[in-house]
């Protein structure tokens, strides 16, 4: 943090927007937690928690929102303080998507529950991992200002493309093979394809760190890996292409 | 065409800063020139050095703001664009002004025709106790000898630049002082682009005025500036921001930072500009 301002009241604002984020960072880190949790143990209960969990992330953006248009309209902020708070604006927009996300896996969870269990459901908790890893990082990255663990995370998001593909092309066969658990394994496909788009939003919060700190965008094409939507698995089993 | 050292930057070639990127309402610009070269001035009054080696380029039909603390120097480095100090005997200047590749801080540069070239409005509304069509009249009489059809044809013009003719036309033979101080401070502009400047130096030309009348005189820059080019002192950063292509940010008579208005205001180079525009200072 730079020097304080003259005018110390704005000092305090742009402090309570940093923390309001802080706040929901945490709460989002933890839905997405009790939602993977949620899938993996077969817990209803903690599932149902995580789903009625999402409003407070709601209320927090809301009071975000309020904030920043209250900070522009009496400060007219400039360099830092403007990207400070333009950071802010995106970065809970970001994070409530990521939240409600987190609610639709534990919905799902909910819906797995009812049938019987499947095999490929062990897949999730390790993008659950990856992406729980992404989220830590890149709010550290935030908090710290630290530009390269922003990027690092950034480039994470690789990884989790290529397990969700690859999730993608087993789920597929699974269903042409054994018609009965294709409710199972629909569930399962949304619930990886929430995880990869939490982690595209990690991403997204990772650029956002890295104009706050830089003053500039980061501009450099990243390279997907999420390939599920030309792939074709053929009922022959013999594979898929695009 | 050298220009822009930073007081950091004793040495070596100094960097040109990067002429505006334009807006897409301005695609048709063309690149900028330079109009006025400062170059290494200095500025002492009796010991006292106001101003500590300085330079930079203005940019014709171009605005560049001043910006910095009270005492920085921003005024006084725009009184010497016009040698105004020399009326004061304790004050001098050293370094070079080059308006058009000449000296204008040479003793044999022809401070009457400068003072044409480059004419400038205060911050205080300055108005001479006289009707409002020879306040614009005076100075035109005191350079060119013009029939009264002629002359009253600059005056139009002269009001009409300045965005005051629709509010004066039907009062012309009325004191100038019996405007308003918004309309007064026009009235000085319209006084000083009579004489066809090439440069026009204000000097926080709407710290006086209300914001409407604040409005108007940004719009006017804007309009200025297309046949101007236009330096402005100003403590309003805003003001800054809005009306200047280019700002350069001045403490303690030394130039901490000059680059684009955007940069200065969204990523500027040196922490103590952030420090400044945002409100941090001291």
């Amino acid at each position: 943090m730079p020097m304080q301002h003259t005018a110390k009241s704005f000092d305090e604002e742009l402090k309570r927007l940093q923390s309001l984020i802080a706040r929901m960072g945490g709460l989002a880190e933890q839905q997405l937690a009790d939602a993977i949790q949620a899938v993996a143990d077969r817990d209803t209960e903690r599932a149902s928690v995580t789903v009625r969990g999402d409003q407070r992330i709601d209320d927090l953006e809301r009071e975000v929102d309020d904030l920043v248009v209250h900070i522009m309209a009496l400060r007219q902020p400039v360099a830092v303080d403007l990207r400070t708070i333009l950071s802010a604006l995106k970065i809970s927009a970001d994070l409530e998507r990521i939240a409600d996300y987190a609610a639709n896996v534990a919905k799902r969870a909910i819906a797995l529950n009812q049938v019987a269990p499947v095999r490929p459901v062990h897949v999730i908790p390790r993008m659950g991992q990856v992406v729980k890893e992404m989220i830590k990082d890149v709010l550290d990255a935030y908090v710290n200002g630290d530009v390269p663990k922003a990027v690092r995370v950034w480039n994470r998001d690789e990884e989790l493309d290529e397990m969700y593909s690859s999730l993608f092309r087993e789920l597929l066969t699974y269903m042409m093979e054994d018609a009965r658990n294709i409710t199972a394994f629909t569930h399962l496909l949304f619930i990886a394809k929430n995880i990869e788009r939490i982690g595209d939003h990690a991403t997204n919060i990772a650029e956002t760190v890295h104009f706050l700190v830089e003053g500039r965008p980061l501009r450099e094409a990243r390279p997907k890996h999420d390939e599920t939507s030309f792939t074709v698995v053929n009922p022959a089993g013999a594979g898929s292409g695009r | 065409m050298t220009a822009v050292l930073s007081p950091a930057r004793p040495a070596g070639p100094p960097p040109l800063a990067r002429p505006v990127v334009p807006p897409a309402e301005r695609k048709a610009e063309s690149a900028p020139t330079i109009k006025a070269e400062i170059r290494n001035v200095r500025f002492f009054c009796k010991k006292f050095e106001a101003i500590k080696g300085i330079s930079l380029p203005l940019y014709d039909r171009r605005v560049t703001a001043f910006i910095g603390p009270s005492g920085c120097g921003k005024s006084t480095l725009l009184r010497m664009l016009n040698r105004i100090y020399t009326l004061y005997p304790e004050q001098r200047a050293e370094g070079e002004i080059l308006v058009d590749g000449r000296n204008v801080l040479a003793p044999d540069y022809d401070v009457n025709l400068l003072r044409a070239k480059v004419g400038m409005v205060f911050q205080k509304p300055t108005p001479f106790p006289m009707s409002i069509y020879d306040n614009i009249a005076f100075g035109i009489r005191l350079y060119d000898r013009l029939p009264a059809s002629e002359l009253d044809g600059r005056v139009e013009e002269a009001l009409k630049r300045a965005a005051l003719w629709n509010e004066v036309k039907d009062k012309l033979k009325q004191s100038g002082l019996g405007l308003s101080g918004g309309q007064q401070q026009r009235l000085c502009i319209a006084r000083a682009i009579a004489l066809r400047p090439e440069i026009l130096l204000l000097d926080e030309p709407a710290s006086a005025l209300d914001p409407i009348s604040t409005s108007k005189i940004e719009e006017l820059i804007h309009e200025l500036r297309s046949d101007y080019c236009i330096a402005i002192v100003t403590h309003n950063m805003q003001q800054a921001a809005r009306t200047a292509d280019y700002t350069a940010f001045m403490y303690l008579g030394e130039l901490i930072e000059y680059d684009e208005t955007t940069t200065i205001f969204t990523k500027p180079g040196k922490k103590q500009t952030e420090d400044y525009v945002t409100g941090r200072f001291g």
